[in-house]
């Protein structure tokens, strides 16, 4: 409803009389006479929306009528993708891994292994995706998610040889700069996943697990580089600085692919990218689709074998592997259909609710004299 | 400057000793120096290049606001604590401060200039004998100075000689007061003699002592000693710096004060600094956020300390702790980290733009046509841009009556001459005639000199003084004697009276029309054409006007040779000095008095006698001695004038009519349907005053009762208060319940309202409110008549106006506006919540204290139901929005601190946090708080009612700020734990990374930023294209500002800075992202909705009700019919006018006539006010009626 700007004849008020007999009735330059402008008097055209039966209850409706099919869409895609997970954490006797974590150290020079059978009920079609998670691990803690120089991530040399203060403790280790520096890079997961199909005749088959792609392109390409641009010869780029004081490795041996190397390996830039809270997966490989006819995964048992180096133990940590398929709405989430489904049937509930209050109070409230 | 030397302990400004005297020798510089006077420079600058910097700053941060957030940076840099980055805090803080800084900088900046420009004004100095010019700076006290025509006044100067004769000079104070009109100063005629000569001038070596420097503009003691005489000096020797010299060829004048010294730099800057009441209770607020803000960086700082305690010590592995800190003092470091991310909770930019949203409603109360008024080219006037919202919760009314409810025009109405009445118009049948426009008017064409403007209506008058009736004849004789008007005749024939009152106006006027025209007059003559024949009168004495005496009274000699006395006054004082013989005529006197009364006129008594000549001598050289002695003198007059008052004759009496202001009645009604409350404070007398409360409809023949207090001693007044409170409601207790407002402070008592049934009134005198303002009696008379629903005070004098304002201030927690035009009003308006002065014909000096200015009494109805109204909603729903975006977005934090081991993170980027205030949620709460109204300005007009939520703080209170927390509390619960589920576990929809931190936050902040969007949508209620476009351009910004901070370019330049990468662009692609922040805003909007549609369903206000009905009517309302005659009760009552300043009669009879303008409104009052306003203070019981000096 626009306001109607009522007649300019009336600006005087009410008492057009001394408007017409005063000085200003002629045109007079000198007159202290205000404008006769919209915005000066407050007469902006306008649109003046008020909470009526007309307006909300159809809005109620209409919400609860788009949730619902949003909501039961989404439940129903949640629920077709296919999810495994396996807890290797070795917390129980019986577990398989409980030898390697009760054994772990970081000193330890020997790595401990473990094997974890499962079997799928279902097979995963499409491409499949193979995450790790930890939980109970406070990857958002505020001097952790600091505690990293982005300068030198991006390849910078002068942060190379000279970290940010940021990163300490983990700037530096016998006087040579630690690359990469803090906290987060030094607490890399370092655990070893293999995955084995084990045949009903018992033969184990490797599947293929991809490791590129796994990361943002915007990672990948901007945000993490290499120092020395185009030399790919690390060792050579990384030298004068010392690996972080956890890993077994220099950052420059972390693959043998020089794409994949480095700074601008992908399993450190997604572990590079702190999780929000702290149960969290990322993802760890990509088992590639094969072909049409055969499933990625099919239903059958599997092992999964485990280079147990990351202790999670100590501070009631757990970690899981995860087997997923993805849909268009991402992986495997209920709640959001599960919401959808509630907000809009209360959306509508509230509706019928409100409209029977309208019909039974509304009326009389509007349509009562304002008393003088 | 003075404030940091005090700061610092260190008034190095040696502490001069308080001045006791002022001494001073002409011509002297040595001797003047002595005393290290003031010399002429001004500085009403406060900076200059090198201190604007450390001084400003230093001002700024005395703020709280502004000094909080100091300590909040010196916060962030310490590393332990920095949970933000510096620049969160510096963005704001530097933007805060530089435009406080710039906005300072400039009015300094002019005042500087302006400095400059007064300080380097030339004026001619007497300088060892011979007349330089010089700078305005380099005058110095005891100089001699000579001023030429239009020119200001340098410095405060006594008036030596001047180019006119009897040594007078003109002046025009605009500068001063804004009274537009000249003034007339006369030096001594010691000094007078020495004119121009500049030999005579440079030897004189008078010595000066007077009081030292003051801001009393009116007041002026000290001496003259010049060869061994001493002269006494008053306010009539001095010309004050600020006022122009006119109509003058030049005067020489001795410097007395200079520079700041002067009168009227002493009263420069003293303005007391209102605060509304929203700003009490944000500070209030402001407290209670710091308590809040206390209390969950406490619970956080714990929860860390239990996280240390039971994770983080195990988590070391991964984050190692830094050195020497442990679980306690983590905790403790905590805290103070998150008095940094929560510091949100106290905004920074709600300051500023509680601000700019006054300015903003000041400008349309500037810019409104329906209050400008075109007779004299007055636009209302904003003088104080920090009140604005406090006019919407206005609860008590106090106003002046002359000149604010009445036109303050005079028009001579009716007459009583020996026993006969005139003015009325009766038709053949004997019955009375209501006058109207179009009732025949007396022809006045036999008088050439009548004035044309003048109306009379009853035609036996004019038969009357063509009969030549002597009491007639006599009547308008001494109408055109007995006064001290001036007349002023620029060509034969076209007369023009400057009356000081304009009561004396009118008459003269009359008298002029029926044929006593007063023609001219010199010290000594006056000249009147009597019916026809010029006839001058020597005028021997003029026994003048004062408060005591109410009455006039002149001695005459007719050219024949025939002495007369002939007076005019209040009818109860002359009577008293009437003849014996007249008794009989009083009586019908009286009856046409009580007539005149009855019709809301104002009437005056004349009475003449002659007077024996030996008699009169001898009386004559007395009064010459009384007159000259400096002891006693006015007491001495007074005896004298009274002897010689007595055995008058009766003539008859006047009546004038006062009449009100357009509209007024209306007004009167429209607020009092507002549930305002109208007290009229006045200082006419009970009658006339009780008159206009009738005629105001204030005080209305259907009212239930009106009490009329009027008692002489404590005892009775309060007998009469307390009889009128039980007659209202009986069952009233006599102990007062008296609430303690606050827990903290004792001493604010509040009186609860008590509510009666019907309708009642309250007049009550000056005597009687003397009383019952007393301590003992205050809480009685304030109980009383806030059960009234009219309350009329009737000769008050100024501080009493003030007083009663107080009183109500005290024991009411109600917002209370004073209304008035002139000088006596000026401490009621300085005393009241909001002070409105009316610009009318009066001086200027209520305006001048106002803090709204208008020009007619009926805008106050526009000014408080249209303005106030919107700009207390406006800044109602400013304050709840912006509480409410600010504490959504800090409460996420909070939630958020669970999860992420207490350790201080943000959930937003810190970029974000930076702007989210200053930018993103700026402009549309500000276009919210600059054009919403509910209903346009008529439907607000049209139904008063809508105003009461403000008198009732509804819109913003405490609970309303409760409110604000709760659903902060519920909105940012959704905005961290919809998110928070939706992200849990999931990926991208390429099975790559999204519930990682960066995303999360992103998520999250744009979530929060549609919903607060939303909100305000949803609190809008006048959607222009303005709101419209600050909404949307604000979300547009967002994602403008958010995809350049996370795009590639900014990250390669600022990689420290912009760690946000790629964020939006991997994450907002997202459909389930989408779906998230779809489903968290509609889960923060829809409960509100809900709640608010239910209250207009189940409990509509008259908001609601208003809006519906317009909504229903989509046509413009019918022209509301307001122009209703009001009847007039024509009951009994006598009225009194006149309307003086005292000392009139000295300056006609010393010949102080101005050559042409007008004549000087009197100045006399204000120092009658204050010194009878000490005196009350002193001896509350020695009451002493006052007249209303705005009359």
């Amino acid at each position: 409803m626009m306001a109607s700007s009522y007649n300019a004849k009336e600006e005087d008020g009410h008492h057009s009389v001394s408007a017409a007999s005063g000085p200003s009735a002629g045109p007079s330059a000198k007159s202290k006479k205000p404008d006769n402008t919209a915005f000066k008097q407050q007469r902006l055209p306008a649109w003046q929306p008020i909470l009526t039966a007309g307006t909300v209850l159809p809005a109620f409706f209409i919400i609860g009528l788009i949730f619902i099919p949003i909501g039961i869409g989404l439940f129903v895609t949640s629920n077709n993708i296919r999810e495994f997970e396996v807890d290797y954490t070795g917390v129980d006797a019986s577990s398989p891994c409980f030898t390697c974590s009760q054994t772990y150290s970081w000193n330890s020079s020997i790595p401990c292994k473990c094997a974890v059978s499962f079997s799928l009920e279902q097979p995963f079609e499409s491409n499949v995706f193979m995450y790790y998670g930890l939980s109970n691990f406070y990857q958002n803690h505020r001097r952790y998610v600091k505690s990293r120089d982005d300068s030198q991530l991006n390849g910078d040399k002068a942060s190379l040889r000279n970290p940010s203060k940021e990163c300490e403790p983990y700037r530096s280790h016998d006087n040579k700069p630690i690359a990469p520096c803090g906290a987060i890079a030094n607490s890399l997961f370092n655990d070893t996943l293999e995955l084995f199909y084990i045949d009903p005749n018992g033969t184990r088959t490797q599947i293929p697990l991809v490791k590129k792609g796994i990361a943002w392109w915007t990672d990948k390409h901007v945000k993490f580089r290499n120092p020395g641009g185009n030399n790919f010869n690390l060792t050579v780029v990384f030298q004068g600085t010392t690996k972080p004081v956890n890993w077994r490795k220099y950052v420059y041996e972390l693959d043998t692919d020089p794409e994949n190397n480095g700074f601008v390996n992908e399993d450190f830039i997604v572990w590079m990218r702190t999780a929000a809270l702290p149960t969290f997966r990322k993802l760890y490989r990509i088992i590639q689709k094969k072909s049409n006819m055969t499933p990625t995964l099919p239903r059958g048992n599997y092992t999964l074998d485990v280079t147990y180096n990351y202790p999670v133990r100590s501070f009631e940590g757990r970690k899981r592997m995860i087997l997923s398929t993805i849909s268009w709405m991402g992986g495997k989430n209920p709640f959001l259909g599960i919401a959808y489904i509630t907000v809009g049937s209360v959306c509508f509930f509230l509706g019928v609710v409100l409209l029977i209050i309208h019909h039974k109070y509304g009326n009389r409230n509007n349509s009562a004299d304002i008393p003088n | 400057m003075d404030s940091v030397m005090s700061f610092f302990g260190l008034d190095c400004t040696k502490k001069k000793e308080k001045e006791e005297e002022r001494h001073l020798r002409a011509n002297d510089r040595e001797l003047n120096l002595s005393y290290k006077y003031a010399t002429n420079a001004i500085k009403t600058s406060k900076y200059n290049l090198f201190t604007f910097l450390p001084l400003n700053l230093f001002e700024q941060f005395q703020r709280i606001a502004n000094a909080y957030f100091l300590f909040l940076l010196i916060l962030q840099v310490i590393p332990a604590i920095s949970s933000l980055s510096w620049f969160t805090t510096v963005v704001p803080l530097v933007l805060v401060l530089l435009v406080t800084a710039v906005k300072d900088a400039s009015d300094d900046f002019n005042r500087r200039k302006t400095d400059r420009q007064v300080n380097n004004r030339r004026v001619s100095v007497l300088v060892s004998g011979e007349l330089r010019s010089e700078k305005w700076m380099d005058v110095q006290v005891g100089d001699i100075i000579k001023l030429e025509n239009n020119k200001f006044v340098a410095a405060d100067l006594l008036l030596l000689s001047s180019s006119e004769p009897l040594n007078l000079v003109y002046i025009e104070t605009a500068e001063l007061d804004g009274e537009t009109n000249l003034k007339v100063k006369q030096a001594l005629t010691v000094t007078g003699e020495m004119g121009d000569c500049i030999e005579k001038l440079a030897a004189f070596n008078g010595e000066v002592h007077c009081e030292p420097p003051n801001n009393r503009l009116d007041k002026f003691t000290g001496t003259l000693t010049f060869r061994d005489q001493k002269y006494a000096l008053d306010n009539e020797r001095i010309l004050l710096r600020g006022c122009t010299l006119r109509n003058t060829e030049w005067c020489f004048g001795l410097v007395i004060f200079a520079g700041p010294e002067t009168k009227l730099m002493q009263n420069c800057g003293k303005t007391t600094f209102k605060r509304t009441s929203i700003d009490h209770l944000m500070n209030v607020l402001v407290l209670f956020i710091f308590g809040f803000l206390a209390f969950m960086c406490t619970v956080l700082a714990i929860g860390n300390g239990i996280w240390e305690f039971q994770e983080g010590s195990v988590f070391t592995a991964f984050l190692p702790r830094p050195d020497g800190v442990d679980a306690s003092f983590s905790a403790f470091l905590t805290f103070w980290s998150y008095v940094i991310i929560l510091n949100t909770v106290v905004p920074i930019s709600l300051y500023v733009s509680v601000e700019i949203i006054r300015l903003g409603n000041s400008f349309y109360i500037d810019w409104d046509r329906k209050m400008y008024y075109p007779r004299s080219d007055t636009p209302a006037e904003a003088r104080t841009t920090t009140l604005n919202e406090e006019l919407g919760q206005i609860k008590y009314v106090f106003s002046d009556k002359t000149g604010t409810l009445t036109q303050n025009i005079m028009t001579f109405n009716k007459c009583s001459i020996s026993g006969k009445s005139y003015g009325d118009v009766f038709n053949f049948a004997g019955q009375r005639l209501e006058i109207t426009e179009k009732t025949e008017k007396v022809d006045f064409s036999y008088n050439p000199l009548a004035d044309p403007k003048f109306s009379f209506h009853d035609h036996s008058l004019v038969e009357a003084v063509k009969l030549e009736a002597p009491e007639v004849h006599n009547f308008f004789r001494l109408l055109a004697l007995c006064h001290t008007v001036m007349a002023e005749e620029k060509e034969e024939g076209n007369l023009l009276y400057q009356a000081q009152s304009p009561d004396e106006g009118a008459l003269v006027t009359a008298a002029r029309n029926f044929g006593f025209v007063f023609r001219s007059r010199t010290p000594e003559t006056i000249t009147i054409v009597e019916m026809g024949v010029q006839k001058s009168y020597e005028l021997l004495a003029i026994l003048d006007f004062n408060n005591v005496r109410k009455r006039m009274s002149v001695i005459v000699q007719s050219p024949e040779g025939k002495l007369s006395l002939y007076c005019k006054g209040a009818d109860t004082i002359v009577y008293e000095r009437l003849h014996p013989s007249c008794s009989k005529l009083m009586d019908v006197t009286t009856e046409h008095l009580n007539e005149f009364a009855g019709e809301g006129l104002r009437t005056l008594v004349l009475a003449h006698k002659n007077l024996d000549e030996d008699y009169f001598r001898e009386w004559s050289t007395r009064h010459h001695m009384a007159s000259t002695t400096l002891e006693d003198r006015e007491e001495r007059l007074d005896e004298l004038y009274e002897e010689i008052e007595k055995d008058l004759l009766l003539l008859g009496a006047t009546a004038i009519e006062d009449k009100l202001q357009d509209g007024v009645p209306q007004t009167i009604e429209q607020l009092s349907k507002a549930n305002i409350k109208i007290w009229v404070l006045t200082g006419d007398k009970q009658e006339t005053a009780e008159n206009i409360g009738y005629s105001c409809n204030m005080l209305r023949e259907e009212m239930t009762d009106v009490f009329i207090i009027s008692a002489d001693t404590p005892q009775e007044v309060h007998e009469e208060l307390r009889n009128a409170r039980k007659k209202m409601k009986p069952e009233s207790e006599d102990e007062p319940t008296i609430i303690q407002r606050g827990i903290l402070d004792k001493k604010s008592k509040m009186l609860p309202d008590e509510t009666v049934d019907g309708e009642y009134g309250l007049v009550i005198n000056g005597h009687s409110l003397a009383y019952a303002l007393d301590k003992s009696l205050e809480q009685e008379l304030l109980r009383t008549a806030c059960m009234c629903k009219t309350v009329i005070c009737c000769r008050v004098t100024p501080l009493q106006k003030a007083q009663v304002v107080e009183l109500v201030k005290k024991y009411k927690q109600a917002v209370t506006l004073a209304i008035g035009d002139g000088a006596n009003d000026v401490s009621m308006i300085k005393a009241a919540h909001i002070g409105v002065g009316i610009s009318g014909q009066e001086g200027m000096q209520a305006v001048l204290s106002s803090d709204f200015s208008f020009a007619q009494f009926r805008y106050l109805q526009r000014l408080l139901l249209v303005h106030g109204r919107w700009s207390y909603l406006r800044m109602c729903k400013f304050l709840r929005y912006f509480f409410y975006k600010n504490f959504t977005f800090t409460f996420v934090h909070f939630w958020y601190a669970f999860f992420c081991g207490f350790s201080a993170q943000t959930v937003y980027d810190e970029w974000f946090i930076t702007v989210y205030n200053l930018v993103y949620t700026a402009l549309p709460v500000l276009g919210m708080s600059l054009f919403d109204q509910d209903v346009n300005d008529r439907w607000s007009v049209q139904f008063p009612q809508l105003y009461s939520p403000g008198q009732l703080n509804k819109y913003f209170s405490k609970t309303a700020f409760f409110k604000c927390v709760l659903h902060s509390c519920y909105s940012s619960l959704v905005l961290f734990f919809i998110p928070y589920a939706a992200m849990y576990d999931t990926v991208r929809d390429d099975g790559r990374d999204i519930a990682d931190y960066q995303s999360f936050a992103l998520l999250a902040q744009t979530c929060l930023l549609i919903t607060v969007c939303v909100q305000l949508g949803l609190d809008t209620s006048y959607w222009t294209a303005v709101n419209q476009f600050f909404l949307w351009g604000s979300l547009a910004v967002y994602f403008a500002i958010t995809f350049t901070m996370y795009s590639n370019g900014m990250y390669l330049i600022f990689t420290a800075s912009f760690p946000f990468i790629g964020t939006a662009r991997n994450s907002l692609n997202q459909p389930n992202v989408w779906l998230t922040i779809l489903l968290t805003s509609i889960l923060c909007v829809l409960p509100v909705v809900a709640y608010r549609f239910l209250l207009i369903q189940l409990c509509p206000t008259i908001n609601d009700k208003v809006r519906f009905k317009v909504r229903q009517a989509k046509v413009a309302l019918p022209p509301p019919s307001f122009r209703t005659r009001l009847r007039r009760r024509s009951s009994r009552r006598s009225g009194y006018a006149f309307s003086h300043a005292q000392g009139y009669g000295d300056l006609v009879t010393s010949g102080k006539y101005l050559q042409r303008g007008a004549i000087s409104r009197g100045r006399g009052f204000s120092s009658s006010i204050q010194q009878r306003s000490g005196a009350l203070q002193e001896m509350p019981q020695m009451y002493r009626a006052v007249k209303d000096a705005s009359q």
